[in-house]
């Protein structure tokens, strides 16, 4: 007989209890800062320590780093409910995170008990730096060189794009150690913001997501020693890689969370606006848009947590689930801002209402971590592979 | 020695949603959200700050209630209590303030305690009297409205401000605290926390447990009993009455003697003299109720 009271595709209780922790600080603490940290730009401090002290600033981490330990699926929820008020200060956990993959990938022991519980504890924040200026898709078209000396290494060049820097303590950065080994020829580095060489072009002055600090990384002869080698000698894209196909969970769960927070604005919105006697929700057209909307962020829901899903066991399916649910869920954050801007009319357009900073942030989920575009061939070779 | 710190919490409806009567008259918890009472929040703050301060100390978190109120335990579980114990019976349907710090002081004691911490109310019933109920109960002192707790040497010392003056108060443990609200923010529970809840172990005791018969407790043994109750009713828009020289009877009606002391308003009122003339249509508040 087919038991009728559970079923495997609803989620245990307990992620109910994850939501609900998460819902009660974004939306106590976060959600009344979210348009002040948009409107002021850098770094936001104050929600880093808000998220450190309830524990949601870097979710996911092991235990026996000291981390709270939740899978991956939590740790979607955890970003999707801080980005739903404050797309902003879920950048924090999205850093944090793509510091924490590659370590947890490709990292020595040693190496991961150096820099987890830091991370954990909420003392040093990460960064993650592959992209330069003539490197963004093109990955392995960068320049940046980590050169052998001794038993260190001297990294120069430039890094583009990178969120945290100048905040972050740990980099993982990624720089060509072997300039003839192509796409093998690059490795991956732990770089600490102390370290000599080291220098940060300003932030950068972007559509959204202002209350997040993007910089250049500038190496000049930043000598780092030998032991700053995560994973293998030319193995660096492989580890790049392999992040990815968790962190974009991540940002599909960032992506999700936006849409769902453009979705409550404009839910409540339409029920309060008056509009030829009645409120504006009473007209089917505004209905079918609301309709559209939810049915896409749940549709967008459900593609992140079964990526989450594959993330939790590391399922060789991840790569294809990574790229779609990021993909997707961008793609519906889009969509989803944009129709709340709409149905929000005049209103939407000012920043005396939220959905026009979800709209603006909502649109470097469709390009960082890969573009949609790329997201798209990262698929279709998953396809087609299989022919 | 561990010091023993029960913390009593109440599992009441949500007071964002729907809240009715069941037909007893009694509050229906099945219809509406239940949830840890925010104002037992504090006490649990309280008692993790005390424990953290503490060498050696354990927080058992004590509630009564039906069957959901496990997850108020299970909030303060997570936000870093020990343990919890759930005194459930369905005999206890209706039981009302006396009833409870009887069950309250036979948990209690059960388990045993060097500081009892309470909410200074509950949401719902916002009675107030439960820890002075409890400590008398219990024979032991009480401390409550504290804003500030600490625990030392076998005392327990707080502050408690009224609306005069500021009291410094100690007592020796054991003892009943009740904290309020001014007492410091509560907690977030965790993910950390809430994963290292499940583990936490929850005791579950009906009424026979702890030696108390199904009479003195529930809707039979009550000592007060709700005759009747009736929603409060939906706020009407108020009219607006434009002062022509008679908006004074308007608003009283003619001839009723508060027309004329609107009238006399009219004239020396602050709000109208504040403003250093006379507004041509005063429209003083209308009482609603």
């Amino acid at each position: 007989m087919t038991d009728h009271t559970t079923t495997p595709y609803l989620l245990p209780p307990m992620y109910d209890e994850f939501r609900a922790a998460a819902r009660t600080v974004a939306e106590k603490e976060l959600g009344p800062r979210a348009a002040e940290v948009d409107a002021r730009g850098g770094f936001p401090h104050d929600n880093y320590a808000t998220l450190t002290a309830a524990g949601l600033h870097a979710p996911g981490i092991p235990e026996e780093y000291g981390g709270d330990g939740v899978d991956a699926l939590a740790a979607a929820i955890a970003v999707e409910e801080v980005a739903r008020v404050c797309a902003s200060s879920s950048t924090i956990q999205t850093s944090n995170k793509l510091g924490v993959v590659p370590l947890l990938l490709a990292g020595t022991e040693e190496q991961r008990r150096r820099y987890l519980p830091e991370v954990a504890a909420g003392e040093a924040l990460m960064a993650y730096a592959i992209s330069e200026r003539e490197a963004g898709s093109d990955v392995a078209a960068m320049r940046c060189r980590a050169a052998a000396d001794g038993d260190d290494w001297v990294l120069d060049g430039v890094k583009t794009w990178i969120t945290s820097a100048g905040v972050a303590m740990y980099l993982i950065v990624f720089a060509v150690t072997d300039p003839d080994a192509g796409s093998r020829g690059i490795s991956a580095f732990v770089v600490h913001a102390d370290d000599s060489g080291i220098g940060y072009g300003e932030p950068e002055r972007k559509m959204g997501l202002k209350g997040s600090v993007t910089r250049e990384v500038y190496f000049d002869g930043c000598r780092i020693p030998g032991d700053r080698l995560l994973g293998e000698r030319g193995r660096g894209l492989r580890v790049a890689l392999g992040t990815l196909d968790h962190t974009r969970v991540s940002v599909g769960a960032q992506a999700l969370g936006i849409a769902q927070g453009a979705l409550d604005t404009a839910v409540g919105y339409v029920q309060e606006r008056q509009q030829f006697g009645k409120a504006i929700a009473d007209f089917q057209g505004v209905q079918f848009m609301l309709a559209d909307m939810a049915m896409k962020v749940e549709s967008a829901r459900q593609m992140v947590y079964a990526a989450a899903a594959r993330s939790c066991v590391a399922a060789p399916d991840l790569t294809y689930f990574g790229a779609a649910a990021k993909c997707l869920a961008s793609d519906v954050a889009m969509a989803v801002t944009t129709d709340a801007v709409q149905l929000l009319g005049g209103y939407g357009y000012t920043q005396d209402f939220p959905a026009e900073r979800m709209m603006r942030d909502a649109k470097i989920t469709q390009i960082y971590e890969g573009t949609n575009q790329i997201q798209r061939i990262v698929m279709a070779r998953k396809l087609l592979q299989t022919r | 020695m561990t010091l023993r710190i029960v913390v009593c919490v109440k599992y009441v409806p949500d007071a964002t949603g729907d809240r009715h009567f069941a037909e007893d008259l009694t509050v229906d918890r099945d219809e509406a959200d239940g949830l840890l009472s925010e104002l037992d929040e504090y006490a649990v703050e309280q008692a993790l700050r005390v424990k953290e301060a503490a060498d050696d100390a354990e927080v058992t978190v004590l509630t009564v209630g039906p069957e959901d109120a496990v997850d108020a335990l299970r909030k303060a579980l997570s936000m870093g209590a020990d343990k919890g114990i759930h005194v459930e019976d369905e005999d206890l349907h209706g039981t009302d303030a006396l009833g409870t710090s009887l069950v309250l002081a036979k948990a209690v004691e059960k388990t045993g305690y060097d500081l009892v911490l309470c909410g200074m109310a509950s949401t719902d019933g916002a009675m107030g009297v439960l820890p002075a109920m409890l400590a008398e109960r219990l024979r032991v002192p009480q401390m409550t409205q504290l804003s500030e707790v600490a625990v030392d040497g076998g005392k327990v010392t707080g502050r408690r401000d009224s609306d005069t003056a500021g009291e410094q108060l100690e007592a020796s443990l054991p003892a009943v605290v009740a904290v309020t609200d001014q007492s410091g923010e509560a907690r977030y529970p965790s993910f950390k926390g809430i994963v290292a809840a499940k583990k936490k172990p929850v005791e579950e005791w009906d009424l026979a447990e702890l030696d108390i018969d199904a009479d003195e407790v529930g809707l039979e043994g009550a000592y007060s009993l709700v005759e009747d109750a009736a929603e409060r009713p939906a706020r009407t828009a108020g009219t607006i009455v434009t002062d022509e020289g008679e908006g004074a009877e308007q608003l009283a009606g003619p001839g009723h003697r508060g027309a004329g002391r609107l009238a006399r308003c009219r004239r020396r009122c602050l709000a109208c003299r504040g403003g250093r003339r006379l507004v041509p249509a005063h429209q003083p508040s209308r009482p609603d109720r």
